[in-house]
């Protein structure tokens, strides 16, 4: 049955050589974890890339409640937190998802620095890898702000204001950041907007492209 | 690929008629033990996935998320924190050389430099050699970085008080009648400024459940007591008396 569908579709569109090109790649044996111990170092890529998936689906569960005004942002997180039914779990696995993601890019990160593998021919891959960095803390800062609690306030305050001491482009960044003079009600929709729409799509597109230049290069070979 | 003259295609598209093989590769030739990454090794990849997971969630419930209460961007007195991530930058901060005169130091040109060789690593350690210990520059200045984190992260923590900071982030729940007409005036004075628009304490101790009485309260409104000023109360007796009657009545 499902054979047939396959086929069906394929008749019409002709996708089997695009999931041959997803399914065929090899795993050479120095960084199979199954003959070589030391391989789960190659893991916190991947870990990275599942923690995403799961930051995504969370949060997309999350906005479901959640009202990014001043008014009732607190109230909205508050009721999802204590009344929902496992508004707690959800809430949680986004709240730790968000360290976690930082470890685990961060493991990756000195992972592929330590065996040298930036090198040539990776070069660019590794640019994109430190904007994907970027792009996260970008994600964990602004959505610091949005349960607009005592924290939450106080550390875009100070945020903001680091961002201010740089010449020139400190004050735009600030008029950028908080839209205004103050933290307000304009600052929470501006960061949910960012945290939700600008940088999730930034960081599909920079996923997206470190995956097909790995796919194309291959794994860095063994030391 | 087939090409030119002879091609069929499905109906009027551009489809080629002729189908592929729908077969895995063959890597019995590739070397030493690769393996198939679609399904045997994604397989595996997720049992890792499962196993992470569980770790994961077992957090997850063991510690619920932490929300403070509702913002109050006029409250003076709190200390603020930035989340774990951003400790070490926050602590770089407070440092003489990197803080005041020098702040950029601290906000931009160390950051700056740090984010850029990490950015341009590539161009920075240009030798085909990729063994840490036959390029000890690199090497060393990233375990310097890495330190350097780790200390800042660890002063930062040691350093905060971590009491006050559950203390003053802690939710209250309301018992305070505000539509008392003490609390009005409570309100329109400075107090409000200092004790907290719960009563519940700044700057200033919490008011509830002091157990003075209100002529103490109004002695100490207009007299002032320790670190409080005097003269925090501008107005006439009857308010005062007001004011302090529903003080003294806050019970915790
Ligand atoms: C500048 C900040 C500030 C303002 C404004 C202020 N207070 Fe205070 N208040 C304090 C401090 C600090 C203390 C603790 C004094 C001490 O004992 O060292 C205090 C103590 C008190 C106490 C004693 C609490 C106790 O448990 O012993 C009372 C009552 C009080 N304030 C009432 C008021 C009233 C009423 C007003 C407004 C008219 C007011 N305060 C305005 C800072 C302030």
């Amino acid at each position: 049955m499902l054979q047939k569908v396959y086929d069906w579709v394929d008749e019409r569109l002709d996708i089997t050589p695009l999931w041959r090109d997803v399914a065929d790649h090899e795993v050479p044996e120095h960084v199979n974890p199954a003959h070589h111990f030391s391989a789960f170092v190659y893991c916190f890529g991947g870990l990275t890339f599942f923690i995403t998936v799961i930051q995504i689906l969370s949060g997309m569960f999350l906005a479901m409640y959640y009202a990014p005004d001043i008014v009732n942002a607190w109230e909205s997180v508050y009721y999802l937190q204590n009344q929902v039914a496992f508004g707690v779990i959800v809430r949680g696995m986004h709240h730790w998802g968000a360290s976690l993601v930082i470890v685990m890019m961060f493991l990756h990160t000195l992972r592929v620095f330590f065996q040298g593998a930036y090198k040539k021919p990776r070069e660019l891959n590794w640019v994109v890898g430190v904007l994907i960095f970027g792009v996260m803390l970008g994600l964990g800062f602004t959505g610091y702000l949005l349960p607009w609690d005592m924290k939450a306030v106080f550390a875009t305050k100070v945020g903001i204001q680091i961002a201010e001491t740089i010449p020139v482009i400190g004050p735009i960044a600030k008029t950028f950041l908080s839209s205004g003079e103050i933290i307000g009600a304009q600052t929470l929709t501006r960061f949910f907007a960012i945290h939700v729409f600008f940088l999730p799509a930034a960081l599909l597109a920079l996923m997206g492209a470190h995956f097909i230049m790995i796919r194309k290069q291959g794994i860095s070979g063994p030391l | 690929m087939h090409r030119g003259k002879g091609m069929k295609f499905v109906g009027d598209s551009r489809v080629p008629a002729e189908r592929k093989p729908n077969v895995p590769k063959d890597y019995s030739e590739y070397p030493g033990k690769t393996e198939a990454f679609w399904p045997n090794f994604l397989l595996k990849e997720w049992m890792v996935g499962a196993v992470f997971l569980i770790g994961y969630l077992i957090l997850t419930v063991s510690h619920e998320s932490p929300l403070e209460r509702k913002a109050d961007p006029t409250d003076a007195g709190y200390i603020p924190l930035p989340d774990w991530y951003f400790l070490f930058l926050y602590q770089l901060l407070k440092y003489k050389y990197a803080a005041g005169d020098y702040v950029l130091i601290g906000t931009i040109v160390i950051p700056g430099l740090a984010f850029g060789a990490l950015l341009l690593a590539p161009w920075l350690d240009r030798s085909p050699e990729r063994r840490p210990s036959r390029r000890p520059v690199a090497t060393g200045l990233m375990l310097l970085a890495l330190i350097s984190i780790t200390y800042l992260t660890w002063e930062s923590v040691v350093t905060h008080d971590w009491n006050k900071a559950a203390q003053q982030g802690k939710i209250i729940t309301s018992k305070v009648d505000k539509k008392d007409p003490g609390y009005e005036i409570f309100k329109g004075q400075s107090c409000i400024g200092c004790h907290g628009s719960e009563l519940s304490g700044g700057s200033g101790p919490s008011l509830i459940g002091t157990g003075l009485k209100p002529e103490e309260i109004m002695k100490i409104a207009r007299k002032g007591r320790g670190a409080m000023p005097a003269n925090a109360f501008k107005g006439n007796d009857a308010d005062l008396k007001k004011l302090a009657t529903f003080i003294s009545k806050q019970k915790k």
